[in-house]
């Protein structure tokens, strides 16, 4: 069995401050991290590995050092790993990376694909859900339980009030939350293993064989015109006191604002 | 990568390159591993470590919990090769491993150094192959915790003084006498103890050799109470007719006391890493603190009286910092590092003191109580300066070496 993992290097939003004139991300001297949710991913595609004996391939593309996060993930327990890393890929938006990474996906026979819920930069969602659409085939986002029957996976998926239960056959694509496991330290081992006995693989454009028009700025169909902070325009107001207290100072404020 | 010689612990990473002028260039960054070595056991540190530490500190209680996780994580034999139960890493990992876990909790700091630096390096050093396979693997998977007994009530710093004895009858050596402040005591399944074998030799006449727990004779004394780094155990161990096999000597007979300062060398490193770790957690929340709290209308890190004292404290880090990393390359490299190692300890530890002294001078009246860590990291810093040669014995070995004479 093929599992491919797909990751995104991310900046540890816990350490990241934002430019009070620009309102972006000042992103020098954030450390980076994998994107929590894909380490849940990637948590599980080695636990099914130790379970029921898997190849676990991991994925990113992203700059040249998002290498580190590749290490980590060798370090955690995979057992390959490719960056795509070239100038054409950046800039891409979710469906020109979806595109991009399914191209990468078709050149493995793979049975599961799992990917993070969503990045905690962009916060989308829509990388994995466009990566099973593009390779046509099944998807279950959201899962917090992953069971193998055969060539079926018994899948929980959760939902705000509850979760569903499916069944799916491979190959498929999985995206992980939080809630599905606890992803494990690298143990000191597997960091020496990982830069000295295992290898991250470079893969460009060109090795894909795609386009570069159809990648990443290119062939981003969104445009980003500007990134602001919402003004905060209203703000709630919460009364305390006894009930007939509440009521009456409710009334008065509704009188105030005119809308009664 | 170059890999000189049989040794593992000289892999050299990072000083190869060679400048255009001939020389070998000086290069002070971490390697990649290195880096990755030190994010990842900060985040198991902070996560895992740190929050128990208090409590730890509060009931004494040995941190088995820990141990058994930085076993999970390959922690307990980093420096070793593989096929000895190892992570197969290099020294300054296993360094900056110290100098993390002691940044969380000084009292998990000093028993991985003891582990690692005092029980796991003279078997790997000295032992046979059948003694390595027996006791280092263990060890260094973390199955067995290690301990090293050399100090007796009447050999401290005097360490050639042993009183112990070792009495060879058969294929036995019967050992008597006693030890005392043995890190990990009564914890440990296996001791690197220190015995005379013939005492007409004088340091020549010191042997030493593999005990396990469970040999007849051997028997665990007094527990310390102590000031500091009180989830760690210092306790006295007694030998009465104990019987250790011929087998488990280790090295030759009149080794011992080479065997000792040799191994108390790298020791040292590892106590200066601990130290290290304790003055840079003083310097972290000091430097946390002095934002948050407000005096005379705003943060007292906005003081230029205070303000100097933090840049005392974080210099005195750095420098303590590359002395100790320094004594690591250099054992890594196979250079020698007695001195180096000795400077490292000397100035780390008296460095982890200032800096926790002041840590509490600067959280004034709540740096006192047991709300904030300071005064934990005040009262863990004081043994640095103490344990695996005092600051006196320090300056001994950096003279002696200096002098030659």
């Amino acid at each position: 069995m093929n599992i491919l993992v797909f990751i995104k290097q991310v900046p540890d939003t816990n350490e990241v401050k934002i430019d009070p004139v620009t309102k972006t991300l000042i992103r020098e001297g954030v450390p980076s991290i994998i994107n929590p949710d894909d380490k849940n991913a990637l948590e599980e595609a080695i636990r099914i590995k130790e379970e029921y004996g898997a190849k676990v391939i991991v994925i990113t593309m992203g700059p040249p050092q998002a290498e580190t996060a590749l290490r980590e993930a060798l370090a955690m327990g995979a057992d390959e790993a490719y960056l795509l890393t070239d100038r054409v890929f950046a800039g891409a938006d979710t469906y020109a990376t979806a595109k991009t990474l399914s191209k990468m996906a078709k050149k493995f026979d793979y049975d599961i694909i799992f990917c993070g819920r969503q990045a905690i930069d962009g916060d989308t969602a829509q990388v994995g859900p466009q990566l099973a659409e593009q390779l046509n085939i099944p998807q279950v986002t959201y899962v917090k339980e992953v069971k193998i029957e055969g060539d079926t996976l018994i899948v929980k998926r959760a939902l705000e009030d509850g979760y569903e239960v499916i069944k799916v056959k491979m190959p498929v694509l999985l995206t992980a939350i939080k809630e599905l496991n606890t992803p494990r330290y690298p143990s000191i081992k597997g960091i020496f293993e990982a830069y000295r006995e295992k290898e991250v693989k470079i893969v460009t454009a060109a090795d894909l064989g795609v386009d570069p028009q159809e990648v990443g700025l290119k062939g981003s169909p969104t445009k980003v015109i500007s990134t602001t902070t919402p003004e905060t325009q209203r703000a709630g107001e919460i009364f305390t006191g006894n009930v007939k207290e509440c009521v009456q100072n409710l009334v008065q404020r509704l009188v105030e604002k005119h809308v009664i | 990568m170059v890999i000189k010689g049989d040794n593992p612990l000289s892999v050299i990473l990072s000083v190869k390159k060679i400048s255009k002028k001939g020389g070998v260039l000086m290069d002070f960054s971490l390697t990649k591993e290195q880096q990755m070595v030190r994010k990842i056991l900060r985040e198991f540190a902070e996560k895992e470590i740190a929050p128990k530490a208090k409590e730890i500190d509060l009931t004494g209680e040995f941190p088995w919990d820990n141990v058994k996780k930085m076993a999970k994580a390959d922690m307990m034999g980093i420096p070793y090769p593989k096929e000895y139960g190892g992570a197969g890493g290099d020294y300054i990992s296993y360094i900056i491993a110290v100098e993390e876990i002691s940044r969380a909790c000084a009292a998990t700091g000093v028993i991985l150094s003891a582990h690692t630096s005092l029980a796991c390096f003279p078997i790997f050093q000295w032992g046979t192959k059948e003694q390595k396979e027996k006791y280092l693997i263990p060890l260094a998977k973390g199955e067995k915790l290690g301990a090293f007994a050399l100090t007796e009530p009447n050999a401290g710093t005097d360490a050639a003084a042993q009183q112990t004895t070792a009495v060879l009858e058969g294929d036995h050596y019967i050992l008597n006498g006693s030890k005392i402040f043995i890190t990990n005591g009564g914890k440990a399944d296996v001791y690197i103890v220190f015995a005379m074998t013939d005492k007409s030799k004088g340091t020549k006449g010191i042997s030493a050799f593999i005990v396990e727990k469970d040999f007849p004779g051997f028997y665990i004394g007094k527990v310390e109470e102590k000031m500091g780094i009180r989830g760690s155990r210092a306790a006295e161990l007694v030998f009465e007719d104990c019987v250790v096999p011929k087998e488990n000597l280790l090295g030759k007979e009149g080794e011992g006391f080479k065997i000792a300062m040799v191994t108390l060398d790298g020791g040292r490193i590892g106590i200066g890493a601990q130290a290290l770790g304790i003055a840079q957690a003083a310097l972290d929340e000091v430097t946390k603190y002095v934002k948050e709290r407000q005096q005379f209308g705003r943060p007292i890190g906005k003081f230029q009286g205070l303000q100097w004292y933090i840049a005392e404290m974080a210099t005195k880090v750095s420098a303590a910092r590359h002395l100790v990393y320094y004594a690591a390359w250099r054992k890594q490299n196979n250079l020698s590092y007695t001195m180096e190692a000795a400077m490292a300890k000397l100035f780390a530890s008296e460095t982890a003191m200032e800096v926790t002294t002041k840590a509490v001078q600067i959280f004034g009246g709540y740096g006192y109580t047991k709300d904030y860590p300071v005064e934990r990291l005040m009262r863990d810093a004081k043994i640095t300066e103490i344990y695996e040669g005092t600051s006196e014995v320090q300056k001994m070995v950096i003279a002696s070496n200096l002098l030659k004479m």
